[in-house]
């Protein structure tokens, strides 16, 4: 048996905890869909590719964000909704917010120089650009119980992915953008790393942001008051 | 609400469309079922078709023309085709971060059925990084996006689009969005193919079925392409790569049966045959030895594990053809307007714009979602209508249907018809068909729309209700699947995607497309002949 955490805002209480049989050799998901068809159809939840490219179907297992398509089951698992993501109903969760961090990070080519990349640069982004935005770190990331505006894990790793491009000409757009409530306010607690199914490593994106933004004359408020006084047009 | 253009659908055809009628500078608003990145967009790995020279656009179109066993148009072909440089060069300028060669040029592949290496690629994930590229530079473009709405109806006066009704799964609301002009990138239909079928849970061509509620057409749905290698439990791909780097399929008596290397028809027909035989079939890679699978199949390898509980290194892999992409769709013209719908355009999969005719080339749906996907954004944007009027009448229809759904009496299961239909359609309307087999399954529809009323949802509650938008979605699919099948029974021969052992060659009299409409509620359907 394993546990869902359900939730539904009319019913009172509004959030019960209910137990569910396992079908030998089901992912989460497959189960979650059996489950639907068979037991309970209110039973909600999203999901969408069923192999782990469309980023709609994490939750909480046992605490940790995690794809439910890409997790078999084990008796005695606790199944919640997303943490730091208003909850709609069961495990459908709002990601309007999470997702508007592109917004304010502003994570996309703002002028470009039309000079191809070479393999070097290409390197450099691959792993970035593999983010299928399932929104399992901002979920696992401790900074959004004490600052809900923080930017987050995957927008700061797209926005080095943005201000790493050499067809970027203006990254300085981005890393404006990311001052603040961006880079310095993670505690490079290494969460996200540990939880991304794709093997991104947000908080090394985190860290190589910070020099970068160091570099082109932003102050690290770590070091208070403390200025280096780099030239804001060199360094890239 | 009110908008320029109003796009149904975000996946590549969806967002392109956005972007270029942005650029034309109308007003745009993508509507998409889920969220824009969960588009099945992102699944595809292989790679996009292009072509850089006149030598290189004249064979891709020739590819592509044979693979259409003559039922693709060679003017729509040839503006795909030549496209094509145009569309790579724009993604790749936009962002796309495309593998590069030792040159550090675009690096090309080969994928089946092509004469000349054109395919492009992002690693393993092309589809995945266009599609978020895109979506960011519909962000940088203020593309508005309604999120979590589900097409219901188009809305039509005088031949004339005005826009589209939509639930809006959060809240349960029934709003119209009215517009200039509509583009339809709602995805294929595969999933009709329910438990048989490589696609995500959502492509049940509900754009298709809209179209021909409100009076438009659709043309050859009986042409399915079936993946030969899908996991036998779950349906989910194992790309052509695992043959192609050198795998054997073998029986359930360790036979091998096929050139695992023909044309995916052949072997799926092959595999198929073997399977109706009482035989299991599998993919035999345990000779390639586990260092050398780590490092050319890495994500084979894992969703095997994941899905399959199997090791390739050491175990057979259970696998199954399974319906993969869907040729037919919505009848376009040449500027991609939707037949007797003015100001309605569609591109994507769920149009049938005749570029892939009865069998589609890999790599070319990819092209066409990004080339005619800007084409449609460009022509939907210069649509003028004759006026500006907002028909209340179909949302008020809409409301009233969805509020008649809550009271349907739910004594049938519809996730049990569902699968059942999905099983007898892969059996008698799947790789290899026969008239008995389709009018059994069209018979076994038939009785299910006229039970559609006693089925119904189970689950009362207005708003974040996916037993609802499944139910809508089941009424979609009982739509399409009637055409499809009317069109596979009257196609009396076999071509392309298309096989029936009953007549089991091309038959001249059919270089013809099917054609689908309603009249009166009473789907029409005849054959018009390929120009
Ligand atoms: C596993 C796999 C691998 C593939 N590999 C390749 C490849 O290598 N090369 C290649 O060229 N092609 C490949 N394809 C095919 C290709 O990916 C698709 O044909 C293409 O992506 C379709 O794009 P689209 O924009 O038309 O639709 P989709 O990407 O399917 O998008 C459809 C959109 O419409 C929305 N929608 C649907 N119904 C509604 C509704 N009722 N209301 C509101 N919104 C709705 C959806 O939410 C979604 O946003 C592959 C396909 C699969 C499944
Ligand atoms: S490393 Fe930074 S971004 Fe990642 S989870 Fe920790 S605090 Fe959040
Ligand atoms: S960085 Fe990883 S965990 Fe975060 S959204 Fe992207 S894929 Fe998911």
């Amino acid at each position: 048996m394993i546990k869902i955490k359900r939730f539904d805002r009319k019913k009172e209480p509004n959030s019960v905890t209910m137990e569910y049989p396992i079908t030998e050799g089901l992912n989460l998901l497959a189960l979650f869909y059996k489950l639907k068809s068979t037991l309970d159809p209110s039973l909600s939840f999203t999901g969408v590719c069923r192999s782990g490219v469309c980023g709609s179907c994490s939750v909480m297992v046992n605490g940790k964000p995690t794809l439910a398509c890409s997790y078999t089951p084990k008796s005695g698992d606790l199944i919640e909704p997303l943490d730091y993501h208003p909850v709609k109903r069961d495990l459908i969760v709002d990601k309007t917010k999470a997702l508007h961090t592109l917004n304010q990070a502003q994570t996309w080519i703002h002028k470009t120089n039309n000079i191809p990349r070479d393999t070097q640069n290409l390197h450099r982004i691959e792993r970035q650009s593999n983010c299928i935005l399932c929104s399992s770190c901002f979920a696992s990331c401790p900074v959004m119980a004490v600052n809900s505006d923080f930017l987050g894990p995957f927008a700061l790793t797209r926005a080095l992915r943005y201000t790493t491009d050499s067809l970027e000409l203006q990254p300085l757009d981005t890393l404006t953008a990311i001052q603040q409530n961006g880079v310095w306010d993670c505690t490079l607690c290494g969460e996200c790393t540990a939880v991304c199914p794709q093997g991104i490593d947000p908080k090394m994106d985190i860290m190589n942001m910070r020099s970068k933004s160091v570099q082109n004359g932003f102050d690290d408020p770590t070091l208070a008051n403390m200025s280096f006084g780099f030239d804001f047009t060199q360094g890239f | 609400m009110t908008t320029d253009v109003l796009i149904i659908g975000s996946g590549g055809a969806g967002l392109s469309a956005a972007l270029s009628a942005k650029e034309q500078g109308a007003d745009v608003i993508v509507a998409c079922k889920s969220l824009p990145n969960n588009a099945q967009t992102c699944m595809a790995q292989g790679g996009i078709n292009a072509s850089f020279d006149i030598n290189e656009i004249d064979t891709h179109i020739s590819d592509t023309l044979r693979s259409s066993h003559g039922l693709g148009s060679e003017q729509m072909t040839r503006t795909m085709c030549e496209n094509s440089a145009i569309a790579i060069e724009w993604l790749a300028s936009i962002g796309v971060p495309f593998s590069l060669d030792e040159k550090d040029n675009l690096a090309k592949r080969f994928m089946g059925g092509a004469s000349q290496k054109r395919t492009y690629y992002a690693q393993d994930y092309t589809g995945l990084k266009i599609l978020h590229t895109l979506y960011d530079n519909c962000l940088k473009n203020g593309v508005i996006f309604k999120n979590e709405r589900l097409l219901l109806n188009l809305i039509v006066q005088d031949k004339t689009v005005q826009g589209a009704t939509f639930l809006d799964i959060t809240t349960g609301e029934i709003e119209a969005i009215y517009a200039k002009s509509v583009v339809i990138a709602t995805g294929g239909y595969s999933t009709v193919y329910h438990g048989f079928t490589t696609n995500g849970i959502g492509s049940t061509g509900d754009g298709i079925a809209s179209i021909i509620r409100a009076g438009g057409v659709a043309s050859d749905l009986e042409f399915v392409q079936f993946h030969p290698t899908a996991l036998k439990k779950s349906s989910i791909l194992v790309s052509e790569a695992a043959r192609g780097e050198g795998g054997y399929l073998v029986n359930s008596e360790g036979e091998r049966f096929v050139n695992e290397l023909a044309p995916r028809d052949e072997v799926a027909r092959a595999i198929t045959r073997e399977i109706n035989n009482g035989k299991g079939v599998f993919l035999d890679l345990r000779h390639l030895r586990r260092e050398k699978l780590t490092e050319l199949l890495p994500q084979e390898m894992k969703l095997c594990r994941l899905h399959e509980g199997i090791d390739m290194a050491t175990e057979l892999i259970p696998i199954k053809p399974a319906a993969h992409y869907t040729m037919g769709g919505i009848e376009v013209n040449d500027s991609l307007e939707t037949r007797d719908i003015k100001g309605c355009f569609a591109v994507g999969e769920c149009s049938n714009a005749h570029v892939h005719g009865a069998n589609r080339l890999g790599g070319n749906s990819l092209l066409e979602i990004i080339a005619l996907g800007r084409m449609a954004g460009i022509n939907a944007s210069k649509f003028e209508p004759k006026t500006t009027a907002k028909n209340q009448e179909q949302l008020l229809k809409d409301k009233h249907f969805i509020s008649g759904v809550y009271n349907f009496t739910n004594q049938i299961n519809f996730y049990e018809k569902r699968e059942f239909l999905g099983k007898i359609l892969y059996h008698n309307a799947g790789v290899i068909r026969n008239e008995i087999g389709l009018k059994g399954v069209l018979a076994a529809v038939r009785q299910m729309q006229k039970e559609f009323t006693f089925m119904g949802i189970s689950d009362k509650s207005k708003d974040n209700n996916t037993n609802l938008v499944e139910f809508i979605e089941f009424g979609n699919t009982l739509e399409v699947v009637e055409m499809l099948l009317v069109g596979a029974l009257h196609r009396t021969e076999s071509r392309g995607a298309h096989y029936r052992e009953d007549f089991n060659s091309e038959n001249e009299t059919f270089r013809s497309h099917s054609m689908f409409w309603k009249e009166d509620g009473v789907l029409c359907a005849s054959f018009e002949e390929a120009k």
